[in-house]
């Protein structure tokens, strides 16, 4: 009984998928407001968020009428499975890092793709030209990014020489933090590249750009499923700069000052990938490939070649 | 595989309802069609139901950004039909308040091109820039857009002395932020790989399609009616036409920057001697139009404005033609658009600064068939037709 529970617990509320969304739906009110500020706006107050979910979970949900709806209405769910269980296992290490947990970066990873692929799949499923047409960018650009960012991922490995998390943590808590070798530096510039593009944000947000294709996927998109794809957003604003953090930056911590820490360590992250967001015009899907496998790839590949000599 | 992706009719990248087909063969646009006329509103024919003095006013309502264009290409036209010379402080405070409509235009257009390729930083900035511009129109003409500042032989309102100040103040405020967003714009790399050879209008392609104001400028067309044909005070000052040969967005958005340099420096010259021309000379009273027919163009933000009128020495034009800058640029998407991606066609379409509502014409359609009912033999050939009933009821 207690062994099901707990596993329980930790999916559903903490440190899943009800502490995630809170502090991902802040996080989304942190970017809406930084970006508002650098505008020369007002911005929304703090709880706009969570109003705006409240309100689209309260809307009729539509299916296009002639195709299945189980795909359609399912696609969303696997994103939100995704990042849930991503954020989970992050937390659960984080907290204690010499639990019996076996969890290693591969499994996070393979996680992290499942917002990705939930996008293309409702995109390709609503049968709106524009949905199609923005899963198809989804696509690329998964394509694009997946490679320099498995790269930059991998440099922590080759410099750790394991891909456990607890060994990541403990390496760190004892030679300090990544970020000290010039290869994590690297590693870390890449990797922060990545995940503008894994949270499609300017100037990588082509597959849903609304001046061109009308959001793409979420075209059709109406109601609790729309709210569910805002929210599994919101929580892979929280949870990839958790994830950098605990590979690159020492991990978490949340004893006396070290909490005031983690958390600017955190908003720090945050208001850089704001800022990248508000500085930039979005690129063309073909520029952004180009980018991806070009520059940022070579960079990534430099990273892991100082990794391996030893920098 | 070719798909249709629409654009509009409503489109929240466009402001105005119109309708764009794109032809698409993935990312790549292959045809591209546009369909308009959401948007009629009869304005030429409103405007032989009107008198001469509530047609200046009419006009303006033609688009809500160049409305002072509109009203200065039609005075123009009376004033050709009177053969009136109007004072020369007249002519200075339509150059002020033609060139402040310049300025606010090509700002907005700014930050609209920056929304249409996600950069609404820009959008927000270039907007703001914007705002001091409307309150100096609120200030000298009592509203900030429809400034309803223009009357046949000459202006509505005087520009007072004691407003000159500011007024000097505010554009060497605007000077320095235009500066600033020109640099921004032409020494940003993203923005270079996102604008540079994007939708090349070549200059033979502007010429055959008869393209105007800063879309021509931008493919080295070299064309102004300010320097061409010179109206109000253009003759009168120092300023000079920006071109540009590359005929990309980036040209074109160049062009509109330098060009709200220049407006600048004409502003501030108009100004300077409006505080040494006596107050008050700024409008001739004009008693009855003849019979006649009069041209008149002006130069708006997007092109040359031409309009025509005609009278029959009553209190109202018996024909009024207007023809609004847009009509001429927007066929250009079809050497501009077709080789490049979706990505790209908004942002293109867009650089042309399209003003939709302007360009309306009506075409009557059977709606069984789909069919158009009037082409240009039909028209020639009603014409001619009525031309013979009225020699007939002549005859007999």
């Amino acid at each position: 009984m207690e062994r099901a529970f707990y596993p329980l617990v930790y999916f559903l509320i903490f440190p899943g998928f009800l502490f995630t969304s809170i502090i991902g739906l802040l996080a989304s009110w942190v970017d809406r407001k930084v970006t508002a500020r650098v505008q020369w706006r007002v911005g929304p107050p703090w709880y706009q968020p969570f109003v705006d979910i409240l309100k689209l979970m309260g809307k009729e949900t539509i299916v296009p009428a002639g195709h299945k709806a189980s795909f359609f209405l399912l696609a969303p769910l696997l994103g939100l499975i995704g990042v849930t269980l991503v954020s989970t296992i992050l937390w659960v290490l984080n907290l204690n890092p010499g639990s019996s947990f076996v969890g290693d970066l591969v499994v996070i990873l393979y996680l992290f793709t499942l917002p990705s692929l939930a996008v293309i799949i409702g995109g390709a499923a609503s049968k709106n030209p524009l949905g199609a047409l923005g899963a198809s960018r989804e696509m690329k650009l998964v394509l694009g990014y997946e490679l320099p960012f498995l790269i930059a991922i991998f440099t922590v490995v080759v410099k750790i020489g394991s891909i456990l998390f607890q060994d990541i943590l403990g390496f760190q808590q004892i030679n300090g933090i990544m970020l000290r070798h010039p290869s994590g530096i690297i590693a870390f510039v890449v990797a922060i590249i990545c995940t503008q593009a894994k949270l499609t944000m300017v100037p990588f947000d082509i597959p849903e750009a609304e001046q061109e294709i009308l959001s793409g996927p979420f075209v059709e998109y109406s109601g609790a499923p729309l709210a569910v794809y805002k929210l599994t957003r919101a929580m892979m604003l929280f949870t990839l700069p958790v994830f950098l953090i605990t590979v690159f930056w020492g991990g978490l911590q949340f004893s006396g000052w070290d909490l005031l820490w983690t958390v600017l360590k955190y908003v720090a992250l945050l208001v850089i990938i704001i800022l990248i967001k508000n500085t930039n015009p979005r690129l063309r899907i073909d520029q952004a490939m180009r980018f991806l496998w070009g520059p940022v790839t070579v960079l990534a590949i430099l990273g892991m070649v100082l990794a391996v000599v030893g920098l | 595989m070719s798909q249709i992706v629409p654009i509009g009719p409503y489109h929240p990248l466009l402001e105005e309802p119109e309708f764009f087909t794109l032809k698409v063969e993935g990312e790549r646009v292959v045809d591209m069609d546009v369909r308009i006329g959401y948007n009629h509103r009869g304005i030429e024919k409103l405007a032989e139901s009107k008198t001469w003095d509530q047609d200046t006013f009419l006009v303006e309502r033609v688009c809500g950004i160049c409305s002072t264009s509109h009203p200065i290409a039609y005075v123009n036209a009376v004033e050709d039909l009177l053969e009136l010379e109007i004072p020369e402080r007249a002519k200075y405070i339509r150059s002020v308040v033609a060139e402040m409509e310049r300025l606010h235009s090509h700002l907005l257009w700014v930050g609209l091109a920056g929304h249409f390729i996600g950069y609404n930083t820009i959008f927000m900035w270039a907007w703001k820039y914007r705002e001091p511009v409307l309150e100096i129109f609120e200030r000298i003409t009592g509203n900030r857009n429809h400034y309803a500042m223009i009357r046949i032989g000459g202006v509505r309102k005087d520009i007072l002395k004691e407003d000159i100040p500011d007024f000097l103040k505010a554009m060497d405020e605007l000077a320095k932020k235009n500066e600033m967003l020109t640099k921004a714009v032409i020494d940003d790399p993203v923005l270079h790989a996102r604008l540079k050879g994007v939708g090349v209008l070549s200059k033979k392609d502007a010429v055959e399609y008869g393209v105007l104001g800063p879309t021509a400028r931008g493919s080295g067309y070299d064309i102004d009616v300010r320097r061409d044909a010179p109206y109000a005070a253009y003759d009168l000052v120092d300023w000079q036409v920006i071109t540009f040969q590359e005929g990309d967005v980036f040209a074109k958005a160049a062009v509109r920057l330098l060009e709200n340099a220049e407006s600048i420096k004409i502003i501030k010259q108009c100004l300077e001697r409006l505080k040494e021309l006596p107050e008050g000379d700024f409008f001739v009273p004009v008693e009855e139009i003849p019979v006649g027919e009069g041209i008149g163009h002006g130069e708006a933000p997007r092109g040359e404005v031409f309009h025509y009128v005609r009278s029959d020495g009553s209190n109202c034009p018996i024909r009024h033609k207007i023809r609004a800058p847009t009509f001429q640029n927007l066929p250009s998407f079809k050497a501009s658009c077709i080789g490049e991606t979706i990505a790209d066609v908004a942002l293109i379409t867009a650089a042309i600064d399209p003003c939709y509502c302007c360009t309306e014409r009506m075409v009557a359609v059977d709606v069984d068939s789909g069919k158009r009912l009037f082409n240009g033999q039909d028209l020639v050939r009603l014409c001619q037709e009525k031309t013979e009933r009225i020699r007939d009821k002549m005859k007999g």
